[in-house]
């Protein structure tokens, strides 16, 4: 019989998932789970970007696309990027269409990871750039960022993580899991390190539309001397609510899209084309759309975070992304311990910080991508479970 | 701030004052101050209740009735419409563009509640001069809320 264990490579055996990964199965095959889990929008995908789609479908417009997507969807991106983060990007050489962010994310670190590079990875952050930098041959150099500095990343923080084989840093604002963002002041320290020295910037931005309290997101790449040092990944699936198309962009210098493009051109050819046709739609008509979900969002922020606040777990407020960050340190419980309990008592879902970066223990993270009445229910069962926990102690 | 407050309330009525004043931002009692000022201004006319009649034991019949009416000289429809509400079988009276003047919406108990009401009542007042009554057969979605079995969330309960 093959011996599988030989077959695989040890890269990818020594890759998590770890234990956390059961725990989630357990939740996902769990029935009548009161979820605060997801990591994505609960609306439809805007009606008009759903027809934009079925109208390229009916006019069989199904063949591939340039490698790099759609001229017109470039040309949109472009003055999308423009209009919202003020960077201005050439749509033929700096524009790359891609299979979500995360194909950007990874065809960027493995375009600029020779073996031994250091990358450096701020955390508690989404779970991806420590595999794929693993993955890549390069070398994972993780910040923890602080909760007292609200999960944001510090000069003092980057300055002591730089060393000769420093490749690139990773920024992942708006964060999840800690709904950081990272405002112009914070950014402007960030930058003032990077200028002197020969380091990209990976700025994951995903999030960027999602913003609240009048903070609007700002781009590392929009400050001055950081375009020509920084690509900037982004995409449809969070903004547009269009998770599943699986859709995203990297912008950047031409001499490292060009790189990152031979990459995508021989892994992937090029992103879906019926998604393609659907997020021009998206980028063109889509901004009331998009303003109705983030004031929805914005009311399930507030009574999140007010809620576990009144429950006697600390939470500051996010400004980002979709996620409330508690602190469940008050509990002595640790974040899996708390999460499995909660499960099996309550039938409540939230993800254990830790399951972002050790940084994150001590917290969980709860998605309010839920309508007002499942958040409510779930604070009310979080709440009983506090209860009976200092019941029994 | 009041269309805020309306926004909330118009989706959950019975939404609390204190969820109210956390995502708008003011205080329990100003919200409180708000709504009281918005019902003595008329502007939030009531709070019902939306049923699916179907789903309990109690008969329950409908129709929708475009009426053809001789406008007054002084107020035209007013007088023959604001006639018309006060009964209590009617749910909602509308003046229309387009092929009826006005459209009656009527619940009774069975079908010939209804068609004796529009019989003896509707089609009696002197400037109604035609009824067309169509009856509603099923309802999908009402008052904004749909009716039909309700989405499951295909989305996993987690996912990162």
């Amino acid at each position: 019989m093959i011996n599988y264990d030989k077959i695989l490579a040890d890269s990818v055996k020594e890759m998590k998932p770890s234990g956390i990964r059961k725990f989630f199965d357990i939740a996902n095959t769990m029935k009548d789970v009161i979820s605060l889990g997801v990591g994505e929008p609960d609306f439809p995908t805007p009606r008009a970007v759903r027809t934009a789609g079925i109208r390229s479908l009916e006019l069989a417009k199904t063949k591939y696309t340039a490698n790099r997507g759609l001229e017109s969807l470039r040309q949109e991106i472009q003055s999308y990027v423009y209009r919202k983060y003020n960077i201005q990007y050439d749509a033929a050489s700096e524009v790359l269409v891609t299979v979500g962010g995360s194909e950007a994310i990874d065809a960027a670190v493995r375009a600029i990871t020779n073996p031994g590079d250091e990358i450096i990875i701020p955390e508690p952050s989404y779970v991806c750039y420590e595999p794929i930098t693993r993955l890549s041959g390069g070398v994972p150099v993780v910040i923890n960022t602080r909760a007292e500095n609200d999960f944001k990343l510090t000069k003092e923080e980057l300055l002591s993580a730089i060393t000769e084989r420093t490749k690139a840093l990773i920024l992942p604002y708006p964060c999840n899991p800690t709904g950081a963002i990272m405002e112009r002041e914070d950014l402007e320290k960030i930058a003032e390190v990077l200028r002197k020295r020969d380091i990209l910037v990976i700025s994951d931005e995903i999030y960027a539309e999602l913003t609240f309290g009048g903070a609007r997101h700002v781009s590392i790449a929009s400050l001055e001397g950081m375009k020509e040092r920084t690509v900037v990944i982004n995409g449809f699936s969070k903004a547009f609510s269009m998770t599943g198309w699986r859709l995203g962009y990297a912008c950047g210098p031409a001499p490292i899209i060009k790189e990152i493009t031979k990459i995508h051109q021989y892994a992937i050819m090029c992103a879906p084309t019926t998604s393609q046709y659907a997020a021009i739609e998206a980028l063109r008509s889509c901004d009331e759309a998009v303003a109705g979900m983030l004031e929805e969002y914005d009311a399930r922020r507030k009574i999140i975070v007010k809620g576990f606040n009144d429950l006697g777990l600390e939470c500051r407020e996010p400004k980002g992304a979709f996620y409330a960050f508690p602190s469940i340190k008050s509990t002595g419980l640790s974040s899996e311990e708390f999460c499995q309990r909660l499960l099996y008592s309550k039938k409540v879902a939230l993800v254990p910080g830790d399951a972002f970066g050790e940084s994150g223990e001590g917290h969980v993270r709860a998605s309010y991508c839920y309508s007002l009445a499942h958040i409510k229910e779930a604070l009310k069962r979080i709440g009983e479970f506090l209860e009976e926990l200092g019941d029994k102690r | 701030m009041n269309r805020k407050i309306l926004r909330l309330m118009e989706n959950d009525a019975r939404i609390s004052t204190a969820d109210i004043a956390t995502v708008v931002g003011i205080s329990e009692s100003e919200v409180e101050e708000a709504i009281r000022a918005m019902e003595a201004e008329g502007i939030i006319r009531g709070y019902k209740t939306i049923i699916d009649r179907e789903r309990i034991d109690e008969n329950s019949v409908s129709a929708t009735i475009e009426l053809k009416v001789v406008p007054k000289a002084e107020r035209g429809f007013e007088e023959v419409a604001e006639r018309i509400a006060l009964y209590p079988e009617v749910e909602s009276v509308s003046l229309m563009s387009g092929g009826c003047d006005l459209s009656v919406v009527v619940t009774g108990k069975t079908f010939r509640d209804v068609s004796t009401f529009v019989a003896k009542e509707l089609a009696t007042i002197d400037s109604v001069t035609a009824t067309a009554t169509q009856f509603i057969m099923k309802r999908y979605k009402d008052h904004g809320v749909l009716l039909t079995d309700e989405e499951t969330d295909e989305r996993e309960a987690i996912s990162l």
